[in-house]
């Protein structure tokens, strides 16, 4: 196995992590603020997928698709928490169950408004090419995608270590009493933070449909990897949410790539076996 | 704590109701249509699957995303040594109970240092090792095609089971013991320290109690009830698919608990029929079968939080004590420290 | 006291009469009545929700196109289609079974869509005596070591295409060696394996064989371990893996060097609909339908069917269609008696359609259809893609070639069987 296949892969690797990373920044920082596990997180990625295929139909312009699913979704993220998920504060269960119940309602009613074909977005031209390296290939539209994690990693560190918003953000995770009592409007921050982390898999769904294309079931499919990502990062952690969607990318493409007889182990056994050591995660809180 | 509408006159009430569901559900094939007996056989293949994850959820507090794994684990077992070795019934059995025990003890090794979330994630990890195992270990298990052609049972006295009507019979007597001994369970020592634990973990060890210890044992006692309703379901369906043993499996058990009640075993069953009857009819009509699950899932615990067994309770209590029997809403059971 | 003759009482006794007159006359010929205008019920185990709907749709909307071109009527009875949705899961397309069995009391059922789900039902159907029409459901064993006499398979069995498949590939197309990629359970093992058998017969040489689970996300690892040395690429990932791996295999420059081939689940018209054209053009698989078949039945089949779904019928919608006319001819054979399971059993068996849409169908022996196999080329034309027919093979059953006792000796084809010789 010689460089190129590590170049190849570990590209590869970084490419599917940092699509990961759209849909796990949003789940970690959601449980970080309200101890809240999103099942239906899945759905919004699956609802940003079809909204924005949707709108790439009529305009053609993948900007405005993003723009466009990120602010659906994020609107009914907003409902779901503030109606519904905010009478369960810090009860684990309910709000689980609730999240759970949405995401029922939510794949099936996909199935039902864009049918059961599975379809792609298609590409936008400009980034449509493939860089060749030696003999290593990789689409354009996947440094794209790595790009684009990285950007809304800086963007969302930045605003959460930088910034007053980040400054009350925090405040509140360590302690929300306390947080209220300095006048932070508690109940605004956490409908915020769920609602960027609505609009954030909504945008992953966009991007993933493009090179991952988007069917029912799409939902299902790529939450257990965001879970797994959180999971090995820390909940709540979003240097977790970063570092553990790097790791199951390069881990999930090596391991299909070494060792293909265990494809269907590759993320869940090595999951286990970090768990089993540090159940907190990397960087999580214990 | 679940409060009793009135002390041991509701305790009597209950065991009254019991026995006549249980004389119903035995006179129930003389009347009956073959296809509800198989819809109640199916009952309580998963009630005891449902049952079993409520010791786990409703006594102890631990939500697990990966119960079905042991459902599986057992259920798979039969199919092997009923097809490949012939095996009879009692060996079959008593080697699939104590593999799901076996798998059970492992995974619990892993899964009891975590609490809540991550309890919920590492059993779904748990699971999914489970589910991917079954698919790709095709020599043993067929893999995708599944596991077919597994025999009835012949229980003893030469009693074959081929018919739905003696295996019905034969089910509700094993749900029936399997609920017996639950029940017994909840209410013994162990019982009561588990339901210590699901209040407060720390509370408990200070008292002096082994927290782990005490859940590493529910955990494998409901890792086993799980196997039972597994063996059960291998018999009765003749086949036995990765599907047994998916995260949809793991969820649906969880769902059967929730909505009829956590902490009431009783719960648990009427859970597991209102599923088993819900989606076999509903599907017929509607397509849209998700979405009502949905629906009835977010609006059950909006308005019924402690499911169809809280709820009958409350009303219960209402109807028979008035206005002064109000009390104030029981906290759901939730996972903890 | 008389009762007067009043027009109310003429009347009222007038009714009477012709009431009893008419009972009476219902009870000369009961039976002869009830058996004309009793229904005959078809089951239906469809999958239109979970991981397969949209193939289920389309097989019940082939299923049902038959049905209204003939008024729902079948030897002068009227059908009753009882349709049950299995959602994919084994366990649920056996409880469905059981209902449309015994509470339904249906005639004949159709068997879903799944192999796992087919291996549920067939113990029941076999123990219960159904007979059962599997029009998708390929399952190689299912008419092979596993067959019984209740299951007749108008459909095809997964290996049925690829065994002319790959001769046609050795022979026309001359490729020596050759990549497999296909999705990691028993369709994928059938598929490849019966190419990998007959293009090595030929002279072929398959030297890698790679296997991604179904499922799939990302198939970037495995389209880049694919040798670069070899003259094709035969794959056969399935669904919506399908539409992955395509636009994977183009994404990563292999389109442009390494020709594309493989089973014809790959190119069928319910994935080309979700395909970026340019992932499929020029792809070549085998199946037994294209719906850019040029015979005239196949061109009213298809203009009927995309006249009311709008869309091109996929290989789902044709074997239902077909299979509906299939037991339109056994009910007609036998005037409507389906009450008589055996007789009714025994025209399903000698039922022979030249006319189908997809060609002529009949059953071998072993009650597999026996049919046409097209080689299909992508062609897009002003955006649209379609599979063009380049090549037909006649009269091809599930052997192939093979003496049936030579083929069935052999182990059914398996993720290491046929073994990969030439793999390095």
């Amino acid at each position: 196995m010689g460089i190129p296949f590590y170049v190849q892969q570990g590209l590869n690797g970084l490419s599917f992590g940092a699509l990961l990373f759209l849909l796990a920044s949003g789940l970690t920082l959601i449980f970080g603020l309200m101890r809240i596990v999103n099942i239906a997180q899945g759905s919004y990625y699956l609802l940003g997928a079809y909204v924005g295929l949707s709108v790439m139909h009529w305009t053609h312009n993948f900007l405005l698709a993003i723009v466009v699913a990120g602010a659906a979704v994020a609107a009914i993220g907003a409902c779901m928490q503030r109606w519904f998920l905010a009478r369960f504060h810090q009860q684990a269960l309910p709000q689980f169950l609730l999240t759970m119940g949405f995401a029922f309602i939510f794949s099936d009613q996909a199935l039902l408004l864009w049918g059961g074909d599975p379809q792609s977005v298609p590409v936008p031209p400009a980034l449509g090419g493939t860089l060749v390296l030696g003999s290593v290939y990789f689409p354009t539209y996947r440094l794209f995608v790595i790009v684009v994690g990285a950007v809304v990693y800086a963007g969302l560190w930045t605003l959460q270590e930088r910034t007053r918003l980040g400054a009350m953000v925090r405040a509140a995770v360590d302690d929300a009493e306390m947080a209220r009592g300095l006048g932070i409007h508690v109940g605004k921050v956490m409908t915020g933070v769920f609602t960027l982390g609505a609009a954030l898999a909504a945008a992953g769904g966009v991007m993933g449909a493009a090179f991952l294309s988007i069917y029912p079931g799409a939902d299902f499919d790529v939450l257990p990897l965001a879970f797994v990502v959180v999971i090995v990062g820390g909940l709540g952690s979003l240097k977790g949410a970063f570092v553990g969607s790097l790791l199951v990318g390069l881990l999930d493409n090596f391991g299909k790539a070494l060792f293909p007889e265990l494809s269907y182990f590759t993320l869940f056994a090595p999951m286990a076996v970090i768990l089993a050591l540090r159940p907190q995660g990397l960087f999580g809180r214990a | 704590m679940w409060r009793r509408a009135n002390g041991s006159s509701g305790r009597w009430g209950s065991r009254a109701m019991g026995a006549a569901v249980l004389v119903a559900l035995a006179a129930l094939p003389l009347v009956s249509p073959t296809y509800y007996l198989h819809l109640l056989t199916l009952t309580f293949c998963y009630g005891i699957l449902a049952m079993s994850l409520d010791v786990l959820v409703g006594y102890t507090g631990l939500s697990s995303l990966g119960h079905a794994a042991y459902f599986g684990v057992a259920g798979y077992m039969v199919g092997v040594l009923a097809t490949r070795y012939a095996l009879g019934f009692w060996p079959a059995f008593s080697l699939a109970l104590l593999a799901a025990i076996i798998v059970a003890g492992v995974f619990g090794l892993l899964a009891i240092r975590a609490t809540g979330p991550y309890f919920l994630i590492i059993t779904l990890a748990l699971g999914q090792i489970i589910w991917g195992l079954a698919y790709r270990w095709v020599s043993m298990t067929g893999g995708d095609n599944g596991l077919r052609g597994i025999p009835r049972p012949v229980v003893g006295f030469g009693l074959h089971l081929a018919q739905i009507q003696s295996f019905y019979y034969f089910a509700l007597i094993v749900t029936a013991l399997a609920a017996g001994v639950m029940a017994v369970l909840a209410v013994s020592p162990f019982g009561l320290t588990l339901r210590g634990i699901r209040e407060s973990g720390s509370r408990m060890r200070a008292l002096g109690y082994n927290v782990w210890l005490h859940k590493y044992l529910a955990f494998v006692i409901a890792g086993a009830f799980s196997g039972l309703g597994g063996v059960l379901y291998a018999y009765y369906n003749q086949f036995v698919s990765p599907a047994d043993v998916s995260l949809v499996a793991s969820a649906n058990a969880l769902l059967m608990v929730v909505l009829g009640g956590s902490g009431t075993l009783w719960g648990a069953l009427i859970g597991a029929a209102l599923l088993v009857f819900l989606q076999n009819l509903i599907s017929g009509l509607t397509q849209r079968w998700l979405t009502i699950l949905g629906a009835i899932l977010v609006l059950s615990v909006m308005y019924a939080p402690q499911g169809i067994v809280g709820a009958a309770r409350v009303l219960v209590a209402r109807g028979t004590a008035g206005p002064a029997s109000r009390a104030a809403p029981v906290p759901t059971a939730e996972p903890h420290a | 006291m008389a009762q007067a003759v009043t027009r109310r009482a003429v009347v009222k006794r007038g009714v009477f009469l012709a009431g009893a007159a008419v009972c009476g006359l219902g009870r000369l010929r009961p039976i002869a009545y009830a058996q004309e205008k009793a229904p005959i019920r078809i089951g239906f185990i469809a999958d239109i929700t979970g991981t397969v709907a949209q193939s289920g749709r389309d097989m019940l909307d082939g299923f049902q196109l038959y049905l209204a071109e003939k008024g729902s009527t079948m030897a002068g009875r009227p059908v009753d289609l009882i349709i049950e949705d299995a959602a994919g899961v084994p366990a649920n397309a056996l409880t469905k079974a059981r209902k449309l069995v015994e509470q339904d009391q249906v005639h004949i059922l159709t068997a879903p869509l799944l192999a796992s789900e087919g291996y549920a039902v067939r113990d029941y159907i076999v123990d219960r005596n159904t007979p059962t029409l599997f029009a998708v459901c390929s399952a190689d064993d299912l008419t092979q070591r596993k067959r019984a006499p209740v299951i007749i398979r108008t459909g095809w069995s997964s290996s049925e295409p690829s065994h002319p498949f790959g001769e046609w590939v050795a022979g026309t197309l001359k490729y020596k060696r050759i990549a497999t990629i296909g999705s990691d359970y028993a369709f994928g093992y059938e598929v490849v394996g019966g190419f990998q058998r007959t293009f090595e017969q030929r002279g072929g040489q398959v030297v890698q064989k790679i296997w991604a689970p179904l499922g799939t996300p990302d198939y970037s690892p495995y389209v880049t371990q694919i040798r670069r040395d070899v003259d094709a690429v035969f794959a056969i990932p399935v669904g919506a893996d399908a539409i992955r791996f395509t636009k994977t295999y183009r994404q990563y420059g292999l389109k442009d060097k390494i020709p594309l081939i493989g089973g014809g689940v790959l190119m069928d018209e319910s994935l080309l609909r979700g395909m970026d054209p340019s992932d499929a053009d020029g792809t070549i698989t085998a199946l037994m339908w294209s719906a850019a078949l040029p015979t005239p039945q196949a061109q009213k089949f298809v203009a009927a069917f995309r006249a009311r779904y709008a869309k091109d019928p996929s290989y789902y919608a044709e074997t239902n269609y077909s299979g509906a006319q299939w037991i339109h001819a056994a009910v007609e054979h036998i005037d409507g008696k389906v009450e008589d399971q055996q007789g009714f059993l025994r025209a399903l068996r000698a039922v022979q359609l030249p006319n189908a849409p997809r060609g002529p169908m009949r059953l071998d022996d072993y009650q597999n259809v026996v049919q046409n196999v097209y080689v299909r080329k992508v062609d897009v034309r002003d955006g649209h893609a379609q599979n063009t027919v380049i090549y037909t093979f006649h009269n091809v059953s599930q052997f192939w070639t093979f003496p049936p006792a030579a083929f069935l000796a052999q182990p059914v084809y398996g993720r290491d069987f046929p073994p990969c010789r030439y793999c390095a």
